[in-house]
Order: C-alpha cells, then sequence, then structure tokens
C-alpha cells in the first residue's frame, strides 16, 4: 500500500518555497498486526538545513500521525532516533537530507533490534547487555569516604578511555554489527566498548570481573573486527579499537 | 575452558600449522614435487621418524583449529543450550575421529601392513 501526497501550503512546517523536495519512504510494520512491513512514500519539500527527523515529524503532522517514530533531543545527544537512513544505520536527528544525495530517503527500524512498531525498536537486550558488563567504577571505597573527596586522574589517563564515555547507547553500532546479525547472543560492540572504557579507567578496580564477563562463547571473540560499528558511531566512538584492546588484556599483550 | 584460553589455542594451532606445512612443501621439493609423491617416497616418508612426527603434528594442529573454526562458525549460526552443547562435544569429536582416522595411515604402514 503505497500512499504519495504532498504537503498543503498553509499547513507545511518547511516552507513550501523550498525549491527542492524529496520522496520519503516510512517502513511500517507492527508486528500484532502485519505479517510483513510495507512502504508508505510521501512527498515532502525540505532545505539544506532540515534533518530526515524533521521530515518525519512533518509526515506525522500533516499525512500519518500513526507513524511510530522514538525521538526526544534533536541534537544527537539522546540517542534515541536511530534509524536505517537509505540503508545505513544514522541518528534521525543528525543526518541532513541534502547530506544524503538523494531524491528518495527510505527510513527503516535498525537491524538487529526487535521491532515495536515502525520505526521504533526494542532497546530491551542493548541495556540488558550494557548493564551486564557492570558499566560503573567497581572499588572498595567511594569518593565520599576519600580524604581528597575524589578521584584524581591525570591527563594521560583520562585521554585512555575518555572517547569511550562519549557513548549515547543509541544502538547504532549493534545495528551495524554483522555478527549481531546472526548471533543474537552475541554481548555487542556497543556493551564491549563500554567495557573497555572502564577497564581502561585508572580509578576501577574491576578489570578481572568484567574481562571474566566478555570471555565467554558469545563474548569478545565473536566479533570478527568488520569495522562498520566504528564507521556508524555518531558520537565518534571507535568500539573496533577498544574490543582489540580487550583483546590485548585477554591475551596478555596489555596489563 | 575458557573461551580466551580456546582461542590461544586457536591461533596458536593456526601459526604452528603455517610453519610446519612449509616445511612440508620445502620437501616435496628435494627430489622434484612429482617424484616425492610417488608411492615408494610416501611409503619411506611415512617410516621416517622425524618427519611422521612432524606429519602428526600437522595433522594436530589443523584438526584442532579445523574443527574449533567451525564450532565458532556453528555458534554464530544458531544459538540455544543443547545446540550449543551438541556442536562443541561434536567438534571434539569429530577431531578425535580425524586424528584417529590420519594416524591411521602412519600406523599400518609401520606395522606393515601396507
Amino acid at each position: 500500500m503505497a500512499q504519495v501526497s504532498s504537503i498543503a501550503d498553509e499547513q507545511a512546517s518547511t516552507p513550501l518555497s523550498s525549491p527542492k523536495s524529496i520522496l520519503l519512504r516510512i517502513s511500517k510494520f507492527n508486528p500484532k498486526l502485519d505479517e510483513s512491513s510495507k512502504f508508505m512514500e510521501f512527498t515532502v519539500p525540505y532545505q539544506k538545513w532540515t534533518t530526515v527527523l524533521e521530515a518525519i515529524l512533518d509526515v506525522k503532522k500533516h499525512f500519518d500521525h500513526s507513524v511510530a517514530v522514538r525521538y526526544s533531543c534533536r541534537q544527537a545527544t539522546c540517542g534515541s532516533c536511530g534509524m536505517m537512513i537509505n540503508g545505513k544505520p544514522k541518528l534521525a536527528c543528525f543526518t541532513k537530507i541534502s547530506e544524503l544525495d538523494s531524491d528518495v530517503v527510505t527510513v527503516e527500524p535498525m537491524n538487529n533490534f526487535p521491532v515495536i512498531r515502525d520505526l521504533t525498536v526494542g532497546f530491551e537486550k542493548l541495556f540488558a547487555k550494557h548493564q551486564k558488563i557492570q558499566p560503573y567504577l567497581i572499588r572498595d571505597d567511594s569518593e565520599l569516604e576519600s580524604d581528597e573527596r575524589e578521584f584524581l586522574q591525570s591527563p594521560e589517563e583520562v585521554e585512555q578511555y575518555i572517547q569511550f564515555a562519549n557513548c549515547i547507547k543509541c544502538g547504532l553500532c549493534n545495528s551495524a554489527c554483522p555478527t549481531m546479525a546472526t548471533d543474537s547472543s552475541f554481548v555487542g560492540p556497543q556493551a564491549l566498548a563500554q567495557a573497555y572504557r572502564y577497564v581502561a579507567d585508572s580509578r576501577d578496580k574491576g578489570k578481572d570481573t568484567r574481562l571474566n564477563i566478555i570471555d565467554e562463547s558469545h563474548g569478545i571473540w565473536r566479533c570478527h573486527f568488520a569495522g562498520s560499528c566504528s564507521q556508524v558511531c555518531p558520537k565518534g566512538v571507535d568500539p573496533a579499537m577498544g574490543i582489540q584492546f580487550l583483546r590485548g588484556y585477554l591475551l596478555g599483550f596489555r596489563s | 575452558m575458557k573461551e580466551s584460553t580456546i582461542m590461544k589455542i586457536h591461533y596458536g594451532t593456526a601459526l604452528a600449522s603455517v610453519g610446519l606445512v612449509a616445511v612440508h612443501i620445502l620437501m616435496r621439493l628435494t627430489t622434484g614435487f612429482a617424484d616425492s609423491l610417488s608411492y615408494e617416497n610416501v611409503l619411506a616418508n611415512y617410516r621416517s621418524v622425524p618427519y611422521v612426527i612432524m606429519l602428526e603434528l600437522i595433522l594436530i594442529l589443523l584438526a584442532v583449529h579445523g574443527f574449533n573454526g567451525l564450532r565458532v562458525i556453528l555458534l554464530e549460526l544458531k544459538q540455544g543450550r543443547v545446540y550449543e552443547k551438541a556442536v562443541s562435544y561434536g567438534s571434539i569429536v569429530g577431531m578425535i575421529a580425524l586424528i584417529g582416522y590420519g594416524s591411521r595411515t602412519i600406523i599400518m604402514t609401520n606395522m606393515g601392513m601396507v
């Protein structure tokens, strides 16, 4: 079922004086009702600054308010609006239509996640795996008990892990991971990158515990180093590198 | 056994295999490739103790590496407690069977059965 429409002048959030428009194809799927996904098509005008999320919200406002999409901050901070945009996992709020260089923009739910409805996917497994690697500082004392009141670090020590602390748990890396496509039990690049984030933190004392958690049959060794996780990360985190560093610890090259 | 230990064995067997198979191929060139594969030369190789130890090592290394590789592929294809146990134990059985079958040739030659 396809519906081709255009936005009426008086209703459009994006002014129709815009000379350009794209065909926005939105995947519609309700697992409780539908057997397979269908694409709804909408003609949407855009400016050079219009993001894919804004185009989807225009469609929700003017054509089909039933389109399910998760979003919040609109500035690539909350990690809510991850989806497949023209076949690649991206944040919809961080992807400008003008940068896609295409007259047709196809949006689908992220791969390797269960679809709740349309573009919205379930994050339960991602959060469970994130939680599994104990993403917090493990040590016997706390900053509240310490005389110094805070655990000091040198700039060099911060440099060891700081890029991994930028993870916003958007799930794009897990969506791009070829291993996750077949191995649903694989811990995934997001959790592994976070495991490295804490293992490399000089304040943390839980290295052995975390290495034990990821050293299992569906753990770190199932990574094939395709590197697609690092390519799609909107925050510049390099999970593939973190995974190699973790392997270094397990193989005895790092201590 | 920990997965990291298994993977250390996996990488180790790969590296050792490359070295020993290189020696094995170089040995083929000492008498000319075609001659080295003649019936008598093959039997002579099986009766040479140092060479037969090397062949047996290659067999073990490749069986361990190959079946662990197969185990990894199968674990990625499908998941499930029973399935994963079957794959792990099946790989060990396959490994032992292949080593046993390969060793049989060497043993039969040295017992004068060929």
